[in-house]
């Protein structure tokens, strides 16, 4: 059994930090470029079948992780329709898995948000000849300290995440391993004393993140009101 | 000219009754009424904002673009904009179409206008309640429309500031801009209409010039709203 301080020193631990950052961190920010427009349109648009959309992508944020890792392996195994593309087993198909993970997230998220803005700036914006899609990306920025929480929460999902991760990646080690799926390897094994200094590691890593975040978002809402 | 702006048997659910109005370029028109009784409804019916349950609004042309671009509106409560002063009224510029290059110097010479030209860079919403409003004023100015409509614009705002904010629209309709303001602020109405529109419950009772209106007021109605609210001046 290693000791906390000697499991820190670890070059490889830093490895799977830095590894566990670059998907999830990747995944939420294509997760954000395509969930954000499309809350703030579902938001703003009114067509026939939009509360069923609603009840259903809000429904999604409860998407079970190994779900969506296997609908994403059988896409990218060798004899799914996606299977050419070899992604299966690299960070790659961590960082799909997780995106499609968090998406619905983001957007359900973003879509209460935005909606909830939208009864300030109907009036205005109409009145200014802003329509459509166009009225939507103006809320959509004019909230843009707001939607930070919902980042966060998207990106507290993946950071968190193990199911889809260890389906997708196959926790190879120097490869796709992960701060989650070495926590449950070490666990497997035994090695409680590893598994739980990668579990504080894991915790500060996200707690970092969010105090930043928080720093940036209080010093912008004061700068903008 | 997009004016004048014709309501025929304009009717808003239970708001507003059918009732025919033509708005005319000229002299500013107040329309006045207690609250509750439709004006803001009538304003929006006018500005495209609601659409009337019963009758027509008609611009004198047709162009969808240019009827929408020739008119503005200020808000009781204006929304900002989480940008500048400068990046709100460039803002309105984008959005109704008018060419990257010229934005900025339009922007700043509507802010000019309303007297917040050293404000240009500060983020809007940190700006006082009189000072939003002016930038509001600017915002439906900068694209020098042909008539503008103005809810309560100084509703929530203490004397000073509505100063400031009478002293605007007036430059505005000496600028040849149409007025069309609607108050329960019977001062504010003296001072800034040429005729009032005097509402009451949806219904419009009497359309006099201000100083007749003032003086002796055609309906029961009206007479009772002018010696009700006189104090309170």
């Amino acid at each position: 059994m290693q000791e906390f301080p000697g499991v820190l020193a670890e070059a490889r631990l830093w490895q799977i930090v830095a590894l566990s950052l670059e998907v999830s961190l990747s995944a939420v920010g294509l997760a954000a470029l395509a969930g954000l427009p499309l809350g703030a349109a579902l938001a703003v648009a009114r067509f026939p079948g939009r509360h069923a959309l609603i009840v259903l992508l809000n429904a999604l944020m409860g998407l079970p992780p190994v779900v969506v890792g296997l609908a994403i392996y059988l896409l990218l195994s060798r004899a799914g329709p996606l299977g050419a593309l070899g992604l299966l087993f690299t960070p790659g198909a961590m960082v799909i898995a997780q995106t499609v993970l968090i998406l619905p997230i983001i957007a359900a998220l973003s879509r209460q948000a935005v909606e909830d803005a939208w009864r300030e700036y109907e009036e205005q914006l109409r009145s200014l000849g802003a329509r459509g899609m166009q009225a939507a990306l103006t809320v959509l920025w004019d909230i843009r300290f707001s939607l930070l929480t919902v980042i966060l929460a998207g990106l507290g999902r993946a950071a968190a995440e193990v199911g889809a991760v260890i389906i997708v990646g196959g926790n190879i080690d120097g490869v796709t391993r992960v701060m989650t799926t070495a926590i449950a390897l070490e666990t497997s094994k035994g090695d409680l004393p590893l598994a739980l200094g990668l579990g504080v590691v894991l915790i500060a890593v996200v707690i970092a993140v969010n105090a930043a975040a928080f720093l940036v978002k209080e010093a912008a809402q004061r700068r903008y009101g | 000219m997009i004016l004048p702006l014709v309501l025929r048997n304009v009717a808003y659910r239970d708001i507003i009754q059918p009732l025919s109005l033509e708005i005319d370029a000229g002299p500013s028109t107040i329309i006045l009424g207690a609250n509750g009784a439709g004006k803001s409804v009538l304003m929006r019916l006018m500005h495209g904002l609601l659409a009337p349950t019963a009758g027509g609004v008609a611009w004198r042309e047709s162009d969808a673009l240019r009827v929408r671009r020739l008119q503005a509106m200020v808000f009781q409560r204006p929304v900002m904009l989480r940008r500048s002063a400068l990046a709100n009224v460039v803002y309105a510029l984008a959005v109704a179409g008018v060419p990257p290059a010229e934005r900025e110097a339009t922007a700043r010479a509507a802010l000019a206008e309303v007297g917040l030209a050293h404000l240009a860079q500060r983020p809007a919403r940190v700006l006082s309640g009189g000072e939003q409003q002016r930038l509001a004023l600017a915002r439906a100015w900068a694209l020098h429309p042909e008539v503008i409509f103005l809810d309560e614009p100084t509703a929530s705002l203490d004397p000073t500031a509505t100063r400031e904010i009478e002293a605007v629209i007036r430059a505005f309709d000496a600028g040849g801009t149409k007025i069309v303001m609607a108050t329960h602020n019977l001062g504010q109405a003296r001072r800034l209409g040429d005729e009032v529109i005097y509402l009451h419950q949806g219904r419009v009772l009497e359309r006099t010039p201000a100083d007749r209106f003032f003086s002796q007021p055609a309906s029961a109605e009206a007479a009772a709203f002018i010696k009700g609210e006189l104090p309170w001046v």
